[in-house]
């Protein structure tokens, strides 16, 4: 059958793409818009690599089919800094070297800045369940958490 | 194959009970995306059922509360006058996957996804909510301990589907509690879970109980013996022990590497005490 047209918005910016029904989002944002910062660890929703914001909230873009964004928002890690100039998260992901191989990397960040939206100053143990659903096999997380939690001052002071 | 997202329930369910070859409903998806992806389904059309406005709200409804079938775990936790009301329910549907699953999954497909360990199920039986369906012979309720059938076995007839859940009016000094086992503190499924709701009367007597649980039979069992065993009762030490034997006498659970048979007999015992100690504790102080 005809694929699917379908409108959205990516990052802000206004998109058209057509895909086939057992295409995720994941798939779309990949193959489709070039948009590789997502990963594919699982495809299975256990890993997180491929978190993004729909319409303001944390999923699996693996988790979602492509016909399903149809008139919504999506937010995605190439999204996050403006410009030359890195969103705190990423500044902290960098000094705290707080990534190895890389592939969990941008679904760390978009989760951790859906985390710092809604608690500006997540306690340590708030951090680790609220990244859970994040996997990484490099780090054994805790620079990531202490990354997390020095964005959080960052972001607090402005 | 074929996707569809209709606006109404009779569109949805004409698409349902029109289709020729293998459809699914799709609500959040963490299940349905994953099993298309490990090639156990591969169906013919999906029916979408997110742009139905019965499925996505959370209503007073006849002095209860009615949620819709694909209401997300997120949403149900961002809704304080529903947690107050069913924190047992709330907390059995926020310990579904993580973070980005609570932003899909939903009560609807917890249920209709037909797994016997679904630790939204037990809190929703205990509560003695209704699942209310739509399908070509109109609308009905059934109450949800009566939805499963087996594994992936629904009592669903052709066409229908559930559109939402309703809980009844909570009486005073009523409330809720749901807890499972996994092997992990987060990300895992259930190996054994257990839902217990109770009322009090004003002495602070069990006056009226329902009892749930979760991973330890071909389907979630409602257990009334476990209810029989507590009301009437303050939950003291024999009641308790009642209590126990008659979540152990109902377990009839497989053997496998998440759990030896034993092992759960012994965790579902626990847990269903626990959890009614924890009702008991939220009912005196709500």
């Amino acid at each position: 059958m005809a694929k699917h047209h379908i409108e959205a918005t990516v990052n802000g910016d206004d998109v058209e793409f057509l895909c086939e029904t057992e295409e995720t989002l994941l798939d779309v944002l990949r193959d489709t818009l070039h948009l590789t910062g997502s990963k594919e660890g699982c495809a299975s929703g256990d890993c997180g690599a491929c978190s993004v914001m729909l319409d303001g909230r944390l999923v699996c873009s693996c988790l979602v089919l492509g016909c399903e964004v149809s008139g919504r928002r999506v937010e995605t890690i190439e999204g996050m800094a403006k410009g030359e100039s890195l969103h705190p998260l990423q500044q902290q992901f960098l000094e705290h070297a707080a990534l190895q191989c890389g592939i969990c990397t941008p679904g760390f960040i978009v989760a951790g800045k859906a985390l710092l939206e809604r608690n500006p100053n997540p306690t340590e143990t708030e951090i680790r369940y609220w990244l859970a659903g994040n996997l990484c096999r490099c780090t054994g997380y805790d620079k990531i958490v202490s990354a997390v939690k020095d964005a959080a001052v960052a972001m607090r002071k402005g | 194959m074929r996707y569809e997202a209709p606006k109404s329930l009779q569109g949805a369910v004409a698409l349902l009970a029109g289709a020729t070859g293998e459809t699914r409903v799709l609500a959040g998806g963490t299940d349905l995306l994953v099993q298309m992806r490990a090639d156990v389904v591969d169906p013919d059309l999906i029916v979408d059922i997110k742009k139905i406005p019965e499925t996505r709200a959370i209503t007073e409804d006849r002095g209860g509360w009615r949620i819709g079938a694909a209401v997300t775990g997120a949403e149900l936790k961002e809704h304080p006058r529903l947690k107050q009301a069913w924190p047992g329910v709330v907390e059995a549907a926020n310990l579904i996957g993580s973070t980005q699953v609570q932003g899909r999954a939903t009560l609807g497909g917890n249920l209709c996804n037909g797994s016997p360990a679904a630790d939204s199920v037990p809190a929703l039986i205990a509560a003695g909510a209704l699942a209310t369906l739509a399908g070509p012979d109109g609308a009905r309720d059934l109450p949800v301990e009566d939805v499963m059938l087996g594994p992936r076995k629904l009592a669903l007839r052709r066409g229908e589907i559930v559109v939402s859940f309703w809980l009844p009016p909570r009486p005073p000094r009523s409330s809720d509690a749901y807890l499972r086992f996994i092997p992990r503190t987060e990300m895992d499924i259930a190996v054994v879970g257990a839902g217990v709701s109770l009322t009090l009367d004003n002495a602070g007597t069990i006056s009226a109980a329902r009892v749930s649980l979760g991973a330890v039979a071909p389907k979630v069992l409602l257990v009334p013996e476990a209810a029989h065993a507590i009301v009437g009762t303050r939950l003291d030490v024999a009641a308790q022990q009642r209590l126990e034997a008659a979540a152990r006498a109902a377990c009839r659970p497989i053997d496998d590497k998440r759990g030896t048979t034993e092992f759960r007999v012994d965790v579902a015992a626990v847990l269903t005490r626990r959890a009614a100690l924890i009702a008991l504790d939220r009912a005196r102080t709500s």
